[in-house]
């Protein structure tokens, strides 16, 4: 009940905020079995500029599946950063933790949002932050509060100030797009009568490659998304696909068919100093920079059927990582490195399956069964696919244990190919 | 062995094309000399324009040649087996016949999009497009065009041709398109 309350409200919130027809709508279809009830008390003041900051904060915590929202009634006064916590009132109402604050106008019009968490089980504050605050702003800023919630509750960074990237098809119709992490906002960075695949964000969150067909095969573009700048950072004789980025930004890893087959090359974003990596007569793609940038994972059927393999970034001696099954693909170092996302074929069925890199335990932990493009968030909570619900393709996310679940839909056509954005300080 | 004779051969019926060209503008060339002026001389009967027998009427009608539904040129698609990239037997004319073509015609230009079926990663899945076009280049090649005239590309699962989610679409869009230049 209380979830369908908290839908209807983000979906009004979506509705106030953004006119585009093909924003994402989210759906929780799995929640984490533990979830922290938390009660977030209506801001003081927050009505006077919508959407409600109280609002934002409980559907990104709901929706990170770690939470469970309590009813809060309205008070009267509201509380505030600087009210006087009755931890056993909170606790008679079941919440471990608390969320109150305040949007406060200052002289000269600026506003600023007041956020203050406490434990109420411990029956302490956990800390307050300040955030400069404006109309244009107010969805940034809440996100920016539910982040700062997040990491006082659980240690971890949140990510909900973070971006994702998909791809729209509609008819012949391609739009390489960007939005909130939670769907909203959504902005069309690049229109195309063409196919756009694999758009992969630079770790600052500036740019996007992407593999772009309009030119009648594969290409390699680099897209500034502040300007709108487009590079063509690879467009050798044959496919350049693949893109990849190196942590530091300063390299790109492609696959390039310009000496024969699809092998693994290494440069510069602007395409210069190109240099292969591997040499084999298979079949060597999709690679991945580990986030500590040591190894390149990436997918060849050198072994006679795709799997998954390693090696150093700068080439070298190359490790195969995958044996069960003969179609694995796809891989996605998390952001700790300590496992493997990636998509196995399973019977009939492909699905993201997470590989413990150190006890080589794997663990299927989607239930749809056409998963392709698993994208882990920088925090390495959650994990953004692409899938087919009824026909329509749809992004889905899964928490990296598998309990928690979202499925992102648009009445506007297929979505795929989604990308996690990084974290932007 | 055999298939180093075919560039041979091709480059030798050019020259012979070439060599046809140029000889039959400079009969007509007006002659030149002043010192026509000395004796009256009879004069010249109209030379009767001659029939020409074109031997590049292939190479230059050959755009024509790729659109007539009745010339194996006209049909540009190769389709593969599941997981398979090889050129199954009932290609291998087609095959020749637009290798034939390439050699004949060395301005032509062949742009080959490998395609794929869309089960599984859309990344893989331009690998074993390019596969499958890479693979019909090196025929091409084999039978005598040149590695310059032939690029081999790969759209992956992206371009089916069919798109209902069965074997019988499958079959459809794992395949090789063949462009000329002037048709991408």
């Amino acid at each position: 009940m209380l979830l369908k309350v908290l839908l209807s409200l983000l979906g009004a919130a979506c509705l106030t905020i953004s006119s585009a027809q093909a924003q994402l709508s989210i759906e929780i279809t799995g929640a984490g079995a533990q979830r922290t009830p938390i009660a977030v008390a209506p801001f003081a003041g927050e009505a006077s500029l919508p959407p409600s900051i109280s609002t934002i904060i409980r559907g990104d915590l709901e929706r990170s599946g770690l939470f469970r929202n309590l009813e809060v009634p309205a008070l009267n006064p509201a509380l505030t950063e600087a009210s006087n916590i009755s931890y056993a009132d909170w606790r008679a109402r079941l919440a471990d933790a608390l969320v109150v604050g305040s949007l406060v106008q200052l002289p000269g019009g600026r506003f600023e949002t007041r956020v203050r968490v406490d434990d109420v089980v411990k029956q302490t504050r956990l800390g307050a932050v300040a955030l400069p605050t404006s109309k244009e702003n107010m969805r940034a800023v809440g996100h920016r509060a539910a982040d700062y919630v997040y990491e006082k509750l659980t240690g971890e960074k949140g990510v909900f100030s973070t971006l994702i990237s998909y791809v729209v098809k509609r008819g012949n119709a391609y739009e390489l797009q960007i939005a909130d992490a939670d769907g909203v906002g959504d902005q069309t960075i690049l229109k195309s009568n063409e196919p756009i695949i694999s758009p992969a964000w630079s770790p600052d969150g500036k740019r996007i490659a992407y593999v772009s067909f309009e030119n009648k095969k594969p290409v390699v573009y680099v897209h500034s998304i502040a300007d709108a700048k487009r590079t063509v950072a690879a467009n050798f004789r044959g496919s350049n696909s693949a893109p990849a980025w190196s942590p530091d930004g300063s390299r790109l890893a492609v696959t390039l068919s310009r000496e024969g087959g699809s092998q693994i090359f290494v440069m510069a974003p602007n395409g210069s100093g190109l240099k292969r990596l591997t040499s084999s007569q298979a079949i060597d793609t999709e690679p991945r920079f580990s986030t500590d940038g040591r190894w390149l994972y990436f997918t060849s059927d050198r072994g006679g059927s795709p799997q998954i393999y390693r090696m150093p970034a700068t080439g070298g001696d190359v490790q195969r990582i995958t044996f069960e099954g003969s179609y694995n693909v796809t891989p996605r170092p998390s952001p700790d490195g300590k496992t493997l996302a990636y998509i196995t074929r399973n019977g009939g069925k492909f699905q993201v399956a997470i590989l413990d890199l150190a006890n080589r335990q794997t663990q299927i932990i989607s239930d749809s069964d056409r998963d392709e493009s698993p994208s882990f968030a920088p925090n390495g909570r959650m994990i953004l696919l692409a899938t087919v619900i009824n026909g329509r393709g749809v992004l889905s996310a899964v928490s990296a244990d598998g309990r928690v679940k979202q499925r992102l839909t648009t009445t506007a056509g297929d979505v795929r190919e989604p990308a996690w954005g990084p974290f932007i300080d | 062995m055999k298939t180093n004779i075919l560039p041979i051969i091709a480059a030798t019926s050019l020259v012979v094309l070439f060599a046809a060209c140029s000889t039959t503008p400079d009969a007509d060339k007006p002659g030149a000399k002043p010192d026509a002026a000395a004796a009256p001389a009879p004069e010249a009967t109209a030379r009767k324009s001659a029939p020409t027998v074109d031997l590049t009427a292939r190479g230059k009608d050959g755009s024509a040649m790729l659109k007539d539904p009745n010339s194996p040129l006209s049909k540009r698609q190769i389709f593969f087996e599941y997981d398979k990239f090889e050129i199954k037997a009932e290609y291998k004319g087609l095959v020749e016949a637009h290798a034939k073509y390439l050699r004949e015609n060395p301005a032509a230009k062949m742009l080959i999009q490998g395609n794929a079926d869309e089960r599984g990663s859309r990344e893989y899945n331009v690998s074993l497009g390019q596969r499958r076009s890479d693979t019909v280049k090196r025929a091409l090649i084999l039978l005598g065009a040149k590695d310059s005239q032939i690029e081999s590309v790969s759209l992956g699962e992206e371009k089916p041709v069919c798109t209902d989610h069965a074997e019988g679409c499958w079959s459809k869009n794992r395949r090789d398109d063949m462009l000329y230049n002037g048709e991408y």
